[in-house]
């Protein structure tokens, strides 16, 4: 019961975090990539505190053996850089722009019924979907060619 | 376009919250916390003990904005300056270049840089200038 209570507080923490600092407010986002114009440099300032209190986290709880719930730590071993990571995080990029949301900035205030929340989290699973159904036919095609 | 104030006090506390989540995740289940591996492991569950977990985080996510409600009186800003057609094709390209990069904002951008990942530096140096590059087109070539 304790490690679902405190998965849940987990979540509860990173959602008023996404609102408070403003990462769920398209025209906040927007304008921190607009140098050109009405600029806010509020955006760096999310970033930087999440990385350093990020990064200082990790230096403790990775220096313990496993963590408390799970056997091990899970954690990406991949240190691949091909044009699938840089062309899939630039068309992320042309996507944050374009709409004014992230996944972490919309995801927690779906709960807030916000139409234009709702619709670009329906559009992203369905572009998420359609992702994988890409990749499923490309990796079948390479088997049956193999 | 909407002109909003500069809050770097929300901000930082905001971020600060964002980070602390993350480092509770790694403490308690070993994982990054990343958005869309979190709601893709709810849709598409790979077992129902992953589900468990993802669905007690996403649940907690969506508690934030209430909680932030009861706090603040009234609830969070959000201003969309964009057409409903910008934020079906914005979220589209989203979910399928988060996909294929392998994370996002929160996945590459807080947990990746925070444990020095060369793949989340790549991917976060690369969004941030395409999100710069298509926020000026839009703004300043096609609206200017």
């Amino acid at each position: 019961m304790m490690r679902h209570i405190l998965t849940y507080l987990t979540g509860v923490i990173f959602g008023t975090g996404i609102v408070l600092s403003g990462m769920s407010n398209p025209s906040k986002v927007l304008n921190f990539f607009d140098f050109a114009g009405i600029w806010d440099p509020s955006l760096a300032f999310v970033m930087g505190a999440a990385v350093v209190v990020a990064f200082i986290g990790y230096r403790f709880v990775l220096r313990r053996p496993k963590p408390v719930f799970e056997a091990r730590f899970d954690i990406p071993a991949s240190r691949t850089i091909d044009m699938r990571l840089i062309a899939g995080s630039a068309v992320f990029g042309v996507g944050w722009g374009v709409a004014g949301f992230c996944p972490g900035g919309a995801i927690p205030a779906v709960s807030t019924l916000n139409p234009s929340v709702l619709i670009f989290v329906a559009s992203l699973i369905a572009g998420m979907l359609l992702a994988r159904s890409i990749m499923r036919i490309g990796a079948a095609r390479q088997s049956r060619a193999a | 376009m909407i002109e909003t104030e500069f809050t770097p006090y929300a901000a930082m506390a905001g971020g600060a919250l964002i980070g602390l989540a993350s480092v509770m995740l790694m403490a308690l289940r070993g994982r990054i916390f990343g958005a869309t591996g979190i709601l893709l492991g709810v849709l598409r569950p790979a077992s129902s003990s992953d589900w468990t977990w993802r669905a007690l985080l996403l649940a907690g996510m969506f508690t934030g904005p209430l909680i932030y409600t009861l706090f603040a009186g009234s609830g969070p800003a959000i201003q969309v300056p964009v057409a409903p057609a910008a934020l079906i094709i914005g979220g589209l390209l989203v979910g399928l270049g988060v996909t294929y990069g392998g994370g996002c904002t929160s996945g590459h951008g807080v947990c990746g840089m925070a444990r020095l990942s060369p793949r989340s530096f790549v991917a976060t140096g690369s969004f941030m200038i395409a999100t710069t590059i298509t926020v000026f087109v839009i703004r300043h070539v096609i609206g200017g």
